[in-house]
């Protein structure tokens, strides 16, 4: 059975790019648009990983994976951070919210998918 | 779906990110004083953040060096290191038309100015107190690498069976490492794809089930990997359990090896990765983005969530339209069926049909309200055309913009951009006066422009409002005298002096500016607005200001039309232009010269021109007792009577383009279909009026 990947970026190209790679290698990939998004998604349904970008209108990504991780769906969920930013307070924020990892965004393909790869499997 | 595709979305998306950029400055430039809204400070550098992070993945590179410096000083303010002053506001203002200028350039692959850019990068940065990044702004130094997304994957390496290297690796978890969501089993997984994987479980201090901590990490694991991938592959896997296990490596075979055994986790320092000490003692270096980041969006969940937007290519909606159109058509032949069998009034098919009717006319209005757009992107650039403007002509400008939610017709905002910027640039240029001259006026210094848009009895009404001086009447009408545009001793009313500037070839600037004196008059917006199927007037007072306001069509797909009948022919004239219809009397009808009439109305005489002539339908009538005369308005500004043998009716009709299948034909604007199924072409009143003056530029010899 495929994994199940959620993609969270309230850019359409980025989340079209993440949908593009990752179908392509196999995953089935469900979109959010905020972190209010993700995290209505992400009780909803188990996924096997999420991506989640940092600056979002509602509830950014770090207060994402804060909330959600407080909650039962929340736990054991990988989440891997994704930020244009490479400022070393905010990977230590994310990690403490409960990220798994991170990617500096722009990533290519290949590193998504390895990333992906990695945290929830081929 | 593809790159290019994706490359598409990125445009459009940036279409909307510019829209909240330029709202957000508008925002803060309307509460400055009174402090910005925090909200409104980010979301604008999200704006500017999100177009960064998409042309870096589109390797756009000039884009992203300028975003990232406008976004470096737009975090100086959301941090609250500067302050949004005035000065501040209007640099910003130019960054975003720079950074839309950018987007344009990007997008249709043309060359932007270098130098502008760079100043602006030069003027942001010290804006920013940054004065590092002036030095080096076009360095690509900022910790910011964009990559290209290669489209070929090539993730299954072929293991090469020669030169393999044995690892041993010990892998321990710590508590905390399952947490977040680490699997070993997927780490392993992905291991195994380096090479010959084989996994040993230590379970030696798994304690007795009634010590055991659940939220403890017992297991550990020995693994043995024979692989010829290079050491940081394996690094790379364990990336993100860096920090949480404890993890040894070791290089098992006698081939050279620059690892260090001693060395238990041998991080590439290149590879992304966790830095656990900065959670607790690093402070944030100086002059990068602090820590105000997290916090500031997160009690946003109260503002509303994003409205579902489906987006369409226009092409579809189109299509749609022009079925929708047919539906109508067919709508009204089938009445017209219904009407000639003699069906009796009071009938089921009759009752059933005005069902029918009033369905189509909802599925038509719905349908045109797809494409319909809010006017709010146009103002935008107008608010952008008007700081241009200002900056140019040495004036204070406030663009006050009102009614921005209005939907027009996607064509009508497109075709509306000319004359409005032109209006607007007339507004900064000739309406309001220089800040001293206001000043002295007991004005405030700074002018204001208030561009509005509103929906009024199924028109939409746009206006161009200045508090300047209103219009000059002695000097328009000197002007006016001196072109021999008006005789001179014309006596003419206030509202007939403001008309004059829709003449062709009217300019009251006496040097031609720089702004609005292109050459272009107020006659090439007035005939811009009449295609729109629109009309435009004047006010004005003197000393407190002018406004010109523009009535629009809501859609070019239906209009009101009268139908009439010209030589036997049905046809349809635009109800718009008509401004009045009347049957002459004889003794009222006087002819000039060899072909030309003309018709006494109430004292002034207004030439004739019959349809049927200059269509080839017949010679020109020369009485016209059995005859209606339409009154329309033209271009010139003169009044003209459309001779038509006699009216039938008044209705809506849907406009069918005649271009694609018979090229232009002068005089006529489209054609329509008929409740009986039979073609009406629509009259262009105004070409019909050049047609039958004789206009040699319209000679139907195409």
């Amino acid at each position: 059975m495929s994994k199940t990947i959620l993609a969270v970026d309230d850019s359409p190209s980025v989340r079209q790019m993440v949908r593009l790679t990752l179908v392509g290698a196999g995953y089935t990939v469900v979109e959010a648009v905020d972190g209010q998004d993700a995290l209505e998604k992400a009780t909803a349904h188990r996924f096997d990983a999420i991506l989640t970008d940092q600056n979002m209108p509602r509830l950014d990504g770090i207060g994402f994976i804060r909330q959600f991780r407080t909650l039962p769906e929340g736990k054991g969920v990988p989440i891997v951070f994704l930020s244009t930013e490479s400022q070393d307070t905010l990977k230590a924020q994310a990690k403490e919210a409960g990220a798994i990892g991170w990617m500096i965004k722009p990533f290519d393909q290949a590193q998504l998918l390895a990333v992906v790869k990695k945290v929830a499997g081929a | 779906m593809d790159h290019a595709d994706i490359r598409g979305t990125f445009f459009i998306e940036c279409e909307d990110l510019m829209e909240a950029l330029n709202d957000g400055l508008d925002r803060i430039d309307d509460s400055w004083d009174t402090g910005a809204d925090p909200e409104t400070i980010n979301a604008v550098f999200r704006a500017v953040h999100s177009i960064k992070g998409g042309a870096g993945a589109f390797k756009l590179d000039t884009l992203v060096r300028f975003a990232h410096q406008f976004e470096t000083t737009l975090d100086a303010l959301r941090a609250g290191r500067i302050m949004p002053e005035p000065a501040l506001l209007h640099l910003f203002h130019r960054a975003a038309d720079q950074l839309s200028d950018l987007l344009q350039a990007a997008r249709t692959g043309a060359a932007v100015e270098a130098d502008n850019s760079a100043a602006l990068v030069r003027e942001l940065a010290a804006a920013a107190g940054d004065e590092d990044a002036t030095s080096d702004a076009d360095a690509e130094d900022f910790g910011f690498v964009p990559m290209a997304l290669t489209l070929d994957l090539d993730m299954d390496a072929a293991p090469l069976p020669e030169g393999n290297r044995r690892y041993a690796i010990t892998f321990s978890p710590l508590r905390g490492l399952y947490s977040c969501g680490n699997d070993p089993c997927v780490l392993f997984r992905v291991l195994a794809d380096l090479g010959q994987l084989e996994v040993r479980l230590d379970r030696s201090r798994l304690p007795d089930f009634d010590a055991l901590d659940w939220q403890e990490s017992w297991l550990s694991w020995e693994l043995t990997l024979e692989t010829d991938e290079p050491e940081h592959q394996i690094d790379e896997v364990f990336e993100f359990v860096e920090g949480l296990c404890t993890l040894e490596i070791r290089l098992l075979s006698d081939t050279p090896s620059p690892t260090d055994p001693g060395n238990p986790t041998a991080p590439d320092p290149g590879a992304p990765s966790w830095d656990p000490p900065a959670e607790d003692s690093t402070p944030p270096s100086s002059g990068t983005l602090s820590a105000a980041v997290p916090t500031a969006s997160r009690d946003n969940e109260k503002s509303s969530p994003p409205r579902a937007t489906v987006r369409v290519e226009l092409d579809r909606v189109d299509r749609l339209i022009n079925i929708v159109g047919e539906l109508v058509i067919n709508q009204a032949m089938l009445s017209q069926c219904v009407q000639d069998e003699g069906v009796p009034p009071r009938s089921p098919i009759r009752t059933r049909l005005d069902d029918f009717k009033s369905l189509a006319r909802e599925i038509q209005e719905s349908v045109m309200a797809i494409r319909a757009q809010a006017i709010k992107p146009l103002f935008q650039r107008m608010s952008r055309i008007a700081r241009e403007a200002a900056d140019i002509a040495g004036k204070q400008i406030r663009l006050v913009t009102e009614g921005e939610t209005t939907e027009v017709d996607k064509t009508v905002i497109e075709r509306l951009a000319d004359p409005l910027t032109h209006m607007i640039r007339n507004a900064v240029d000739h309406g309001i006066e220089s800040p001293e001259k206001r000043q002295a006026a007991g004005k405030f210094e700074t002018g204001t422009i208030i561009l509005s848009a509103e929906h009024r009895s199924g028109r939409v009404l746009i206006e161009v409002r200045d508090d300047g001086g209103g219009i000059n009447r002695p000097r328009v009408l000197d002007i006016a005298k001196s072109k021999g545009l008006v005789p001179e001793d014309a006596q003419l009313a206030d509202e007939e002096i403001d008309s004059l500037l829709f003449l062709p070839g009217f300019s009251t600037s006496a040097v031609v500016s720089d702004l609005s004196g292109r050459g272009v008059g107020m006659d090439v917006v007035k005939s811009a607005i009449q295609a729109l199927g629109g009309r435009i007037a004047i006010a004005s007072e003197p000393g407190k200001g002018t406004t010109f306001s523009i009535s629009l069509p809501l859609t070019l797909a239906v209009l009101d039309g009268m139908v009439v009948d010209v030589a036997g022919h049905t046809m349809v004239v635009p109800v718009p232009a008509i401004i009045e219809t009347l049957r002459p009397r004889p003794q009222d009808v006087h002819s000039l010269g060899a072909g030309e009439q003309v018709v006494a109305i109430r004292g002034s005489f207004i030439p004739i021109v019959d349809c049927g002539a200059i269509f080839g339908y017949r010679s020109p009538v020369r009485r016209y007792d059995s005859t209606v005369l339409l009154l329309v308005e033209t271009g010139r500004q003169k009044l003209c009577a459309l001779v038509v043998d006699g009216i039938h009716d008044q209705r809506q009709v849907v406009i069918k383009g005649l271009e694609n299948g018979y090229g232009r034909i002068p005089g006529i604007a489209a054609a329509t279909i008929l409740g009986d199924g039979r073609i009406a072409l629509i009259i262009d009143p105004e070409e019909a009026v050049a047609l039958g003056s004789g206009d040699p530029s319209l000679n139907p010899e195409v």
